[in-house]
């Protein structure tokens, strides 16, 4: 806010140093002059105001309506026994789908199984996501063929690829499978899920780490290069470092994301086989349990979890947010 | 810095394939599968032997997957332009005028933009159930225009903010109301941004699949991706491959498409809420 009172502070100054005051008698019409800009100033200061308040209005009704009220609605449930098929028997239980939930060990072999994916699925996401991102940004032949077809992944419906890759992997149908059928195991499961999540994802991680890398000067690079750089330490002592914000916003992006991991479960194995993620277990409760008090302890749960890791994103990492600038005037 | 001899060109030329084999196979996959016949369709070969629409003129005459494309298209169509109009207003407002409680929305829209949409399913099944709106276009339009809405404000306002601003002000001393300058001035200089971030709002509505599959419980108004997943075979446990691969492929071409057209607008609006600068 301050920001914008100084720019209007200035904007004031600026109309006072106009050229057509200058001259004789300059200092009494610069002085009516600036009362008038104060006035007209004041003036529109409230219109923006208003006209600001009102265009703002609906996004963020919407927004307060679809998700601040549901989460609080949520709590509420979470402490209390609702469940669909007994609808008697709801009452105000306290803390106790909590305990129910956390001394689950189904909770926490889900929590362990979307935390693996999440972690494991991130770090190779990194890996492929920073090599195609250079890839985009230094090819020297058919550079609009390569962002054009890395965009794919991205752009296609997740359960789409989701079941590329399952009837992919399904005995003597899929072409990867042949004789074996991965998609019955535990860890082959697992292992297929982050390839899926992978290959959706790298490249919009490559997208944004593209566009750090867009903001390294080549300059940094030549004059390394002379002093003898190879491109692996310019990589590691140039590139990284200028571009670890982008790094880390995409790292809390996809983190956030991943933790969330549900369509590819749910087409890939359904859950089966101990490979179910915290969202998986909380919708079989909800929509096929019809368990809206532990439904709801979960979904608690898991906002906390994410709270928590985009906490430990920003305050250890350092990771700024988009748009944390406060999106002002220039 | 690189001189462009033909080697270099070649090693380049073999990394792109390299990436092409990464972003196609998968696609080519599902493609090939959806053209398998049912003699073929096990044989677990890349490519189909004998392709046949089989597979095509099956999904087509389904009025499940017909109504579910229907579905797909108009609750996508409806969520992205209303979300586009919200999200216009409001990152005009964000990227251009002085407001209380301007960080707030900001602050309040990314947290919306990382809120796990699990925690949501469960009120919002209560809520929409008492209000009737369960299993309705609307019900599906509304989530989908709150998830739409910080990706739709966030894009929109980094374009907004590339807009000259002397424009504006030039409108102003000419006599034009704020509102007339948002309406006359700014609107169509920000047209490219608007359809930009329309495509990937549409993108992300298109690709929802959980409140599709928990919001629904009829074709009345399942979605594509929700409607794939209820196929069935001749036993429940068994999925109709051939279908699926099908409205797989149906469901992925416009998609496709968009990319292959928009595609330095789509990297421009992706990348443009991420970097500061």
């Amino acid at each position: 806010m301050s920001n914008a009172g100084e720019a209007a502070a200035a904007d004031i100054i600026d109309e006072t140093e106009d050229p057509r005051n200058s001259g004789p008698g300059r200092g009494s019409d610069a002085d009516e002059g600036t009362e008038i800009a104060r006035k007209r100033f004041s003036e529109g200061k409230r219109a923006e105001r208003n006209l600001g308040i009102k265009l703002v209005a609906p996004a963020v009704i919407l927004m307060v309506a679809v998700t601040a009220y549901p989460i609080v609605y949520a709590v509420w449930l979470s402490l209390n026994r609702a469940d669909l098929r007994t609808p008697d028997a709801n009452e105000f239980v306290g803390l106790e789908n909590y305990v129910t939930v956390l001394s689950s060990p189904i909770w926490w072999q889900a929590f362990g199984v979307t935390m693996l994916i999440t972690v494991v699925s991130t770090f190779f996401e990194l890996i492929f996501g920073m090599l195609l991102a250079i890839v985009m940004h230094r090819t020297i032949v058919g550079r609009g063929l390569v962002r054009t077809s890395a965009l794919v992944p991205y752009a296609i419906v997740t359960v789409v690829a989701a079941f590329s890759w399952r009837f992919a992997w399904t005995q003597d149908l899929g072409w990867l499978a042949g004789d074996s059928a991965p998609l019955t195991g535990k860890w082959s499961s697992i292992a297929i899920i982050i390839l899926a999540e992978v290959w959706k994802t790298v490249p919009f991680m490559a997208l944004l780490l593209m566009a750090g890398l867009a903001l390294v000067p080549e300059d940094l690079h030549k004059a390394a290069a002379m002093d003898g750089g190879s491109a692996w330490q310019r990589f590691w002592q140039i590139t990284v470092p200028l571009i670890k914000p982008s790094i880390l916003v995409a790292l809390l992006f996809r983190t956030l994301d991943a933790f969330r991991i549900f369509d590819n479960i749910f087409v890939l194995t359904g859950g089966s086989n101990d490979t179910a993620s915290v969202s998986m277990l909380g919708y079989n409760n909800l929509i096929k349990g019809l368990n809206l008090g532990i439904g709801s302890t979960m979904a608690v749960l898991i906002f906390l979890t994410i709270a928590i890791i985009a906490a430990i994103f920003i305050k250890v990492f350092g990771a700024a947010a988009p748009g944390n600038d406060d999106g002002g005037r220039r | 810095m690189q001189q462009e001899t033909p080697r270099l060109k070649l090693t380049w030329s073999l990394v792109n394939v390299l990436v092409l084999i990464y972003a196609f196979v998968p696609v080519i996959w599902i493609i090939s599968l959806s053209l398998k016949d049912s003699a073929t369709l096990n044989d677990g070969k890349f490519l189909p032997v004998s392709p046949s629409w089989e597979s095509y003129s099956q999904i087509f005459g389904n009025p499940d997957f017909t109504r579910a494309l229907i579905n797909s298209i108009g609750i996508c169509l409806i969520a992205t332009f209303v979300a586009i109009v919200f999200g216009t207003m409001a990152a005009y407002a964000i990227a251009r005028l002085d407001f209380p409680g301007k960080r707030t929305i900001v602050a309040m829209s990314l947290l919306i933009s990382m809120f796990p949409q699990i925690a949501l399913v469960t009120p919002l099944f209560k809520i929409e159930t008492t209000l009737g709106i369960f299993d309705t276009w609307l019900g599906l339009i509304i989530p989908y225009i709150t998830f739409a809405l910080p990706l739709a404000i966030y894009t929109l306002s980094a374009f907004f903010r590339e807009i000259p601003w002397e424009l504006e002000k030039a409108a102003k001393m000419d006599g034009a109301t704020p509102y007339q300058a948002f309406r006359q001035v700014i609107t169509p200089l920000a047209m490219p941004g608007v359809f930009t971030t329309a495509i990937l709002v549409f993108i992300g509505c298109w690709n929802d699949f959980l409140f599709a599959i928990s919001l629904t419980s009829t074709s009345a108004s399942r979605t594509v991706p929700a409607a794939m997943s209820y196929f069935t075979g001749a036993t429940t446990f068994e999925k109709p491959t051939g279908p699926i691969a099908a409205a797989a492929v149906v469901i992925t071409i416009p998609i496709v498409i968009f990319v292959l057209l928009f595609q330095r607008r789509i990297v421009a609006g992706l990348t443009s809420g991420a970097v500061k600068g």
